[in-house]
């Protein structure tokens, strides 16, 4: 499944480098909101579920190569995090919905 | 292969900016074909030491040496020291403030996740005077 799959299922508004994830795979997937924990434990090509929009969420998205962030809970994005989003390339979305409730709902795609 | 020196300077009490050496590290690490493994392992241990830098000691420089045997890395700090290493080893164990703690950090796995991600890791430490951060990672 590809990001975009992902948005489609789960109807999740992107708010950066929507062209990027048609082809961006996805396997599997984490939530958390404590950086150092997020940046040990999560897995490349994951999508990462936090409501932590600030620019170090980035970085944290950077190093790990998860495939996404989703935004959950309308967490807002900080603007800076926004220009480093983009300047690197991480696909960010947001939804209404709570970690609990993607993570649920993704575990049943 | 002659070995790759490379010098970052790490800014204080700046959040928008931790994060910069070990992008540019990874970058270059990935340039020069090592495996994703070790590339993001590296990358974790700077950012952990680049977020230490920022919250504790003012900032920073990070010295890098690559051969295609090892990475070293030394993490070099003028901040307050650490009293106590052993406790600030411990996962949990975190001195950072509030404002920190609001952005993310401060969950006491900084020390902890560099051991982990490295191979070698040694604590020069001097309360007052600084901390120096000796790493390596092996190329198996």
């Amino acid at each position: 499944m590809t990001v975009k799959n992902l948005s489609e299922k789960l109807n999740f508004k992107f708010l950066c480098n929507e062209q990027e994830a048609e082809n961006r795979e996805i396997n599997g997937c984490y939530c958390g909101d404590l950086l150092s924990w997020v940046m040990s434990r999560a897995k490349e090509d994951n999508i990462w579920l936090t409501v932590m929009g600030n620019v170090n969420s980035i970085g944290v998205a950077v190093l790990t190569d998860v495939a996404c962030i989703v935004l959950t809970e309308n967490a807002p994005l900080d603007d800076n995090a926004k220009e480093k989003a983009t300047e690197n390339g991480v696909i960010i979305l947001t939804t209404d919905k709570t970690s609990y409730e993607v993570a649920s709902e993704f575990s049943k795609l | 292969m002659e070995a790759i020196k490379l010098h970052y300077d790490v800014s204080g009490n700046d959040f928008t900016c931790a994060g910069e050496a070990s992008g540019k590290i990874k970058r270059e690490l990935k340039g020069l074909g090592f495996p994703n493994d070790i590339v993001r392992n590296v990358a974790i241990a700077v950012y952990e030491g680049e977020i230490n830098m920022v919250i504790h000691a003012g900032g920073g420089v990070i010295d890098v040496e690559i051969t295609p045997e090892c990475i070293s890395l030394d993490l070099i700090d003028e901040g307050p020291g650490i009293p106590d290493v052993s406790l600030a080893m411990k996962e949990g164990f975190s001195t950072a403030p509030e404002n920190v703690r609001q952005l993310g950090f401060g969950a006491g796995m900084g020390l902890p996740n560099i051991k982990k991600y490295t191979d070698e890791m040694i604590i020069d430490t001097e309360v007052g005077v600084g901390t120096t951060i000796h790493l390596k990672v092996y190329i198996k």
